[in-house]
């Protein structure tokens, strides 16, 4: 008789695939969903958690199953009817949804099977961003649910107390079961506003992750991963990848591919100008630049085809000073020309600095600084600190980097202020000597 | 080379949760753990029992007792382990590297092999 025990011994309890039961278990959720409905999230998420502790606890003596995937969608599903004939309300459903459930594990191979896993995920998707749930409450559902994150780690992602993040979960659910959301593609009428919703909470995800902050970093890095992998998804459908839909992935895809080059190793950011270029993710650049082309098609010219464009300016130069800066310019103006915005605006100048030179830059920049939103925005002074420098006036620079310095919060972007003061006293002009 | 049962216990209280990735790297250190083990051939096999109580049967006059569930707080064996190692002492120190330590006890027992 074959020992089970024998694939402990000889090790083939190998290796997980990276982020294996993060991604089954949103996948889990999605297809659980399907058959129990969005009335029963949490059935779904506590079988699908009920199924990851049983691999916890079986795995390391049975060894890994060959389909990690169908063993855990047995044990997740077997978990939700178990729970529901406890809860007394399976009477009525178990046989069909046993049945049902059966019947695709039946066909569960090829193609088709992986594909009707994406569209769960984006039903899904389309209930966690739904306009009628709170704002705030979307962000972390769709973390929870279709990218399998853990409550803690939303709260540490966006500094939030445990508890507040959970409550807002609850909360979302209940409205969830409130509102009767069928498990379904949006009607056609209703798309356009559902996808902007989707987009905007996708969005909000990748610049949570992607902006220097002091949440935990790993997390924050899995956030960005999660929005590349929810846009392309999205991308990928023929109804919702439309062509801002395909910006938002180019976008995505272009910042994403600059993220290994971002840190100093030490915790620290390094400017786009000091950035190891090499170290850029060029297979996900490809699949930017693709997305690109096809957000080309049709008329839709929106911000995100913009913002695309600029990032893929900077995801196409060999150098920083090979960059098309007009090009990016020419960006920011249209993007400005849309709506009046501060930040954007100061992006041009500086962009302009570069296509211009530092004496343009700091025009634009002296432009922008009356906005009042700006007055409390540390990249403002910083900027002017960072053209000053260029022009060689470091006593200037200085003054401007200490009042960045004072608006800034803590953690990595106020060692990166200090760094650069520090680096301009070593350029300002020697003190003469005294006697 | 003389055999040993390591024996692997929890109580709800230290049962581990977590979020997926938390439970994947959990089941990650045990899969790296009994790989390491498998290779130094110190690993023979294992089991997984049923995760549940368990039943304790018991003679009371002429009727046998069964206890179980338990109460919430009881310890429950969720598998084991068989390790060789040389003595007591060496499949101790290989039981001290189980990552299971963190999240439960382990029992070691040898196994008598004076059979016959």
């Amino acid at each position: 008789m074959q020992h089970r025990g024998g694939a402990v011994a000889d090790g083939a309890v190998g290796g997980l695939v990276d982020d294996l039961f993060r991604r089954e278990a949103g996948r889990l959720v999605a297809r659980l969903t399907r058959f129990f409905g969005t009335a029963q999230l949490d059935l779904a998420e506590e079988a699908v958690q009920e199924a990851l502790m049983r691999a916890l606890r079986e795995w390391p003596f049975s060894g890994i199953p060959d389909r990690p995937d169908q063993w855990l969608y047995r044990t997740a599903r077997n978990a939700a009817l178990d729970r529901l004939r406890r809860q007394g309300t399976a009477k009525r459903l178990s046989r069909d949804v046993i049945m049902l459930a059966e019947a695709r594990l039946q066909d569960s191979s090829g193609h088709v099977f992986a594909r009707e896993i994406d569209d769960d995920q984006l039903r899904l998707m389309f209930i966690c961003c739904h306009p009628d749930l709170p704002p705030e409450a979307r962000v972390a559902l769709t973390l929870k649910t279709v990218g399998g994150f853990g409550v803690g780690e939303i709260a540490r992602a966006f500094l939030a107390e445990e508890t507040a993040v959970a409550q807002r979960l609850v909360r979302a659910k209940r409205r969830i079961a409130e509102l009767k959301l069928p498990f379904a593609m949006p009607e056609p009428d209703a798309l356009p506003v559902r996808i902007q919703s989707v987009i905007d909470v996708i969005y909000l995800l990748f610049n949570e992750g992607y902006a220097p902050g002091e949440g935990d970093e790993v997390i924050r890095a899995d956030l960005c991963g999660e929005a590349v992998r929810l846009a392309q998804l999205l991308a990928a459908h023929p109804v919702t990848g439309t062509p801002e839909v395909s910006a938002l992935t180019a976008l995505l895809c272009f910042q994403a591919a600059r993220m290994p080059a971002r840190g100093d190793g030490a915790g620290d950011i390094l400017r786009l100008a000091e950035q190891d270029r090499s170290l850029w993710d060029r297979a996900l650049i490809g699949i930017g630049l693709a997305h690109l082309d096809r957000a080309a098609r049709g008329d839709a010219l929106t911000a995100l085809h913009l913002e695309a464009g600029i990032a893929s300016c900077h995801a196409a130069a060999a150098t920083f000073k090979q960059t098309d800066w007009k090009a990016i310019v020419g960006y920011y103006d249209l993007l400005l020309e849309r709506a009046a915005n501060p930040v954007v605006a100061l992006n041009r100048a500086m962009a302009l600095s570069m296509a211009e030179g530092p004496v343009a830059g700091l025009r634009a920049l002296e432009a922008v600084a009356v906005a009042p939103s700006l007055r409390r925005y540390y990249l403002l002074p910083a900027a002017r600190g960072d053209l000053l420098e260029r022009l060689d006036r470091p006593g200037e620079a200085i003054a401007a980097f200490t009042e960045s310095l004072a608006l800034a919060g803590t953690g990595p972007v106020r060692r990166f202020i200090e760094a650069r003061i520090e680096s301009l006293r070593a350029r300002l002009p020697q003190a003469v000597s005294g006697g | 080379m003389p055999r040993f049962a390591m024996i692997l216990s929890e109580t709800p209280q230290t049962t581990p949760g977590g979020s997926p990735a938390e439970i994947q790297a959990m089941l990650q250190r045990y899969a790296d753990w009994a790989r390491k083990m498998g290779q130094e051939g110190k690993l023979k096999g294992g089991e997984k029992l049923a995760f549940e109580p368990g039943k304790r049967l018991r003679k009371e006059g002429a009727r046998v007792a069964v206890d179980g569930p338990f109460a919430e707080t009881k310890e429950m064996v969720s598998g084991f382990f068989l390790i060789e190692a040389p003595d007591y002492p060496a499949a101790v120190e290989i039981a001290k590297t189980c990552p299971h330590l963190d999240y439960g006890t382990i029992v070691v027992h040898q196994i008598d092999e004076m059979r016959g």
